[in-house]
């Protein structure tokens, strides 16, 4: 015990004389641990509150009998179907406002609620008071993070927007956020719809759902099984898997720091380790306190950088809560609420990282001769040759990455050939860099120029990582700037397109579109009133949107149709076609003149594809047929809406009228320039977590750079020490180490810009289609390309001015050291 | 060629200034040697430093060739050094990512002095020929000293620096190599000040003196 408590010590000692590399090694593992864990914090945020939707009454599995087109669900219903034994329960859901937040209640029975549903909600847990739930003055149950987001306390008492007063809060930690759960009988009180339910759930027993309904409710209820929340999770798995790519991305670009640091050390400390092995120490006890050396400091530098990780996971998590609610209407809790585990995965990440880092390091130490001087020009010849290996890896991994996007299919096939093409890509960095120092080499005439190639070479080794860090950040920074801007000129043409009519007005219930319809036609600037009718449904076992409409001239003109057979609308019209979107002419492999079936009743609706349209931004299939022929055949109500045509200039007074006429909020009407304007405001919150996640791998690897050069500069000084006494003076060799440096990012940078393209490529006819459905055009804006050039340039500048400045500024005794022969 | 007059320097310690160099003078004729020899620690190596211009005195003079080295700027000393003085040290200071042949010349080259015959007469004449494109790693020490200096000789300077250049050779190599050093330089007419601790290397050379707790005793 007591040689690996020395060696340790003696091991340690390093930092303390050298602190810039130990704030390199930490600061690395730090910020890969905070990015990672970062991301990990956001997407475990976002798949607990799905959890927590989707367990809500049992979600998914959960079925449900609702009420038909026109008829309502009521009281009675209930009472009838539980008088003739069937395990029912009523539930009421409505949207309530509390000063500026929009919340959803949802009013249950917790006698009758399945015991399934039960387990699902908050009414089995300990602690729950069926009593106080429903005698007054009754309780309201809501989630922490709700109560966090309305900035009250337990036992709080709510007011509504109407008036109203809720029951004191007590919080239920499975009522998912933004939600209030109350008594039924208070719901109906609270949102004005007296005996009114929205479903009946029903025991999740296949005896019951075989079972024929009492005769006179068979016409008025049909079976549901709500699916959209289990979906929610399945349709989000592509969002929360490009975040994890870019956190990998950032976690491996920092374990580079970290990888560099390590190399470093153990070569300052070779003769020590020699040392340490001729006073008696074991080759297996100098590994053992290497290894214990490694994971001391990844403790360190994980624990920081989980801290880290959760500031960056708070900044970010409004813009993904914005994201995921513009994208796939899901909401998530708006404040982190962390598990233990979540706390272990990332310092588990941050050990397996700082280990996968130091297995090089710790492999040559295990192999480390006792005898032998520590040489290291045969150290750094041994690093040329591993550049060649470096090259052949990286061919390699560029081959499986064309294997996989040719040969594979699916999400995580498609990100693992991009993580090949990438890594790839680094492998081959200093293999490129060496053909290019060496060209330099050929060209260059005078004893300065080929000194100044000749070392370039030379530290192509040590500079790699830190060179390949920069060249992943980036080449992400270009990929992913060059996919968003071209997805941003393609959205917002497809915006042009898709928004043909002035003004948009939607339909709470069937009786509310008749008094639009009636207000509608008296309107005399309308040109045309063009009547939509939208739907849930499902095909091939998956959501799908289907969009009733009246075949009109603005559909033909406008429409952003990709491709069509001959008179494709005219078609639709018959209520015998449809226009599908592309992602659901890729996922279900549909073309032009395909039929395909839906089962909507119990009459198979057989349809023709008559074209397929663009349909940006949405992950669920969707589909547009003719109006009547849904509504003749939709068992559930239509969500029914209209788009109005008139002249621009008419729609601000005309949706002010409806606003006043109708007593219309929100979107119910809406302006085309409002819709397009709240579009791009969710377009561009989608980005927000992605262009942050980008700008600081970048900074990691300005950090990279910056270390590696740190550390770099410590160990320059003896071979800059003899050019000195040879007459070169300090400065010009600052100048020239700068120059040299600059020389190698430069071309990292260079090569950045085809990798970066390459990687955009990929993402707008890979990814995209795999993750979303939807292929882009691939647009090139040369000025991103040099803003991004010159930020990379701008960051390798600051990198490597401070250690070269810090090198410029020593003392002529720190430099003539090098010569004094009692060192 | 060399003028050393009342120069003094003393290095910062946490016990206070420590003075390695008290008044020293001395001047050295071109065509002369002269070795200093003293303890370690005595201060030999920081006068050599001192007379190269790698650091600066507290006080005194240093002039080689007429130019005043003392008090200049870190841009004209180093000119100076390309120029006019020539280094050889201990640890050989070979530029490792150049061959043999670059670094033969690289500061003939650096001086705008290179004359390849000179080069390949003095290589031949090191015992270099065979090892014209081997890297400085691939050589043993006696080898590397004899690049070190061929590289000085090479620039042809008039004033060569050497700090124990065969302290880092066993006794047979440190002799053949310091013999193959003398004669070349002699042949050049170059004054040389070399450092050693060696008594015996240092009656070798025309002119003795002994730095002992920072002052000079000439012995000869």
């Amino acid at each position: 015990m007591r040689p690996l408590v020395q060696t340790l010590r003696a091991l340690l000692a390093h930092w303390r004389r050298h602190p810039v590399q130990l704030a390199a090694w930490v600061v690395g593992l730090m910020l890969a641990t905070a990015l990672w864990s970062g991301v990990q914090a956001l997407n475990t945020q976002a798949r607990e509150s799905y959890d927590r939707a989707a367990g809500l009454f049992a979600g998914a599995a959960q079925p449900m009998l609702v009420a038909r087109e026109g008829e309502t669900l009521t009281d009675d219903v209930f009472a009838t179907l539980r008088q003739a034994g069937w395990p029912v329960s009523p539930l009421l859901e409505g949207r309530v406002r509390v000063g500026e937040q929009a919340l959803t209640l949802v009013g249950i029975d917790p006698v009758t609620l399945p015991a399934e549903a039960a387990a699902a909600s908050a009414v089995d847990q300990t602690g729950f008071e069926l009593a106080a739930f429903l005698t007054r003055p009754g309780l309201t149950l809501a989630g922490p993070d709700t109560l966090q987001q309305l900035g009250v306390e337990p036992g709080a008492e709510l007011r509504l927007a109407s008036g109203a007063l809720l029951p004191p809060l007590a919080v239920a930690s499975t009522v998912p956020p933004g939600t209030l759960l109350v008594d039924v009988g208070l719901a109906q009180q609270l949102l004005q719809r007296p005996s009114e339910l929205s479903r009946l759930l029903v025991a999740d027993d296949p005896r019951w759902q075989t079972q024929a309904l009492p005769e006179d409710l068979a016409e008025r209820l049909y079976w549901q099984h709500g699916q959209s929340e289990d979906d929610l999770t399945r349709l989000t798995d592509s969002f929360h898997l490009n975040l994890t790519a870019l956190g990998l991305l950032a976690f491996v670009v920092g374990l580079f720091i970290v990888n560099g640091a390590t190399g470093l050390a153990f070569e300052q400390r070779s003769s020590l380790l020699r040392t340490l092995r001729a006073c008696g120490v074991s080759g297996r006890q100098v590994v053992l306190a290497l290894l214990f050396e490694v994971l001391l400091l990844a403790l360190v530098a994980g624990l920081l950088g989980l801290l880290l990780g959760y500031g960056l996971a708070a900044l970010l998590l409004p813009d993904v809560a914005a994201s995921l609610q513009g994208l796939y209407g899901a909401r998530v809790a708006g404040a982190l609420q962390l598990e233990p585990r979540w706390w272990l995965a990332g310092l588990g990440m941050s050990l397996c990282g700082a280990l996968l880092a130091a297995v090089g390091s710790l492999w040559q130490a295990a192999r480390l001769p006792v005898l032998g001087l520590a040489r290291r020009e045969a150290w750094r010849a041994h690093q040329q040759r591993g550049v060649m290996l470096l090259a052949l890896l990286g061919g390699g991994l560029w081959l499986l990455a064309l294997g996989l996007f040719m040969a594979g299919s699916g999400l995580v096939v498609a990100f693992a050939g991009l993580a090949a093409l990438l890594l790839g890509a680094a492998l081959c960095l200093p293999g490129l860099l060496s053909v290019a120092v060496g060209i330099g080499q050929r060209l260059a005439r005078g004893p300065v120029a080929e000194w100044f190639w000749a070392e370039a070479r030379q530290q192509v080794s040590a500079l790699s990582l830190a060179l390949m860090a920069l060249l992943l950040a980036l080449a992400a920074n270009i990929g992913v700037g060059s996919m968003v801007d071209s997805f941003r000129l393609t959205f917002t043409g497809w915006l042009d397109q898709r928004l043909a009519a002035e003004v948009y007005m939607n339909a709470e219930d069937a009786e509310q579109a008749e008094q639009m319809v009636e207000w509608l036609v008296g309107q005399p600037e309308i040109e045309a009133i063009l009547p939509t009718g939208h739907l849930i449904s499902r095909y091939a076992d998956e959501p799908l949107e289907l969009n009733g409409i009246r075949v009109h001239d603005t559909y033909r003109d406008h429409w952003p149709v990709q491709q069509q057979l001959a008179d494709g609308w005219d078609r639709v019209g018959t209520g015998q076609a449809a226009m599908i979107s592309e992602q659901m002419a890729r996922r279900f492999d549909l073309a032009p003149g395909d039929s395909l079936t839906l089962g909507l009743a119990a009459t198979p609706w057989l349809l023709q594809v008559a074209g397929i349209y663009a349909d940006y931004g949405n992950p669920r299939a969707q589909m547009v047929v003719d109006l009547d022929a849904l509504m003749a055949r939709a068992e559930g109500p239509l969500r029914q809406g209209f788009s109005l045509r008139l002249h621009p200039d008419a729609a601000p007074q005309l949706v002010e009228r409806a606003r006043r006429d109708l007593g219309l909020e929100g979107t119910a009407v809406i302006d085309q320039a409002s819709v397009r304007n709240f579009s791009e405001q969710v377009f561009e919150r989608t980005f927000v977590a992605t262009g942050a996640l980008n700008t600081l791998t970048l900074g990691v690897a300005g950090v990279a750079l910056l270390t590696s050069l740190l550390t770099l500069t410590q160990s320059r000084l003896p071979q800059l020490a003899p050019l000195w006494a040879q007459g070169l003076s300090r400065r010009h060799l600052a100048w020239l180490e700068w120059l040299r440096t600059l020389c190698l990012a430069g071309f990292t940078i260079l090569l950045a810009v085809p990798l970066g393209l390459l990687l955009a490529w990929c993402l707008v006819a890979i990814i995209n289609v795999e993750a979303f459905g939807w292929r882009l055009p691939l647009y090139l804006f040369p000025e991103q390309w040099l803003r991004l050039i010159g930020l990379a340039a701008l960051t390798t500048v600051l990198a490597t001015a401070w250690p070269l400045w810090r090198l410029g500024r020593q003392s002529p005794a720190t430099w003539s050291k090098v010569f004094a022969h009692e060192q | 060629m060399l003028e050393i007059y009342q120069v003094s320097k003393s290095f910062p310690t946490p016990q206070g200034p420590l003075a390695v160099l008290q008044s020293i003078s001395l001047n050295l004729a071109a065509g002369n040697t002269l070795a200093l020899t003293g303890e370690s620690g005595s201060g030999k190596s920081t006068l050599l430093h001192l007379v190269a211009g790698l650091d600066s005195v507290d006080a005194g003079t240093v002039r080689v060739g007429g130019e005043t080295v003392t008090g200049r700027a870190d841009a004209d000393r180093a000119r100076l050094r390309r120029t006019t003085i020539g280094l050889v040290f201990q640890q050989f200071n070979l530029l490792p990512s150049l061959t043999v042949g670059a670094n033969l010349a690289f500061q003939a080259r650096l001086c705008g002095r290179h004359e390849p015959a000179h080069l390949a007469d003095l290589t031949r004449r090191l015992g270099l020929d065979g090892l014209l494109d081997r890297y400085p790693e691939q050589l043993s020490g006696g080898q590397q000293q004899r690049v070190a200096i061929g590289r000085t000789l090479a620039a042809r300077p008039q004033l060569i620096l050497a700090d124990e250049p065969t302290g880092n050779l066993d006794e047979a190599t440190g002799d053949a190599v310091l013999d193959l050093f003398l004669d070349e330089v002699r042949a050049s007419g170059a004054a040389l000040l070399m450092v050693t601790h060696s008594e015996r290397l240092a009656a070798r050379l025309g002119h003795q003196h002994h730095l002992s707790q920072g002052r000079l005793e000439s012995r000869s």
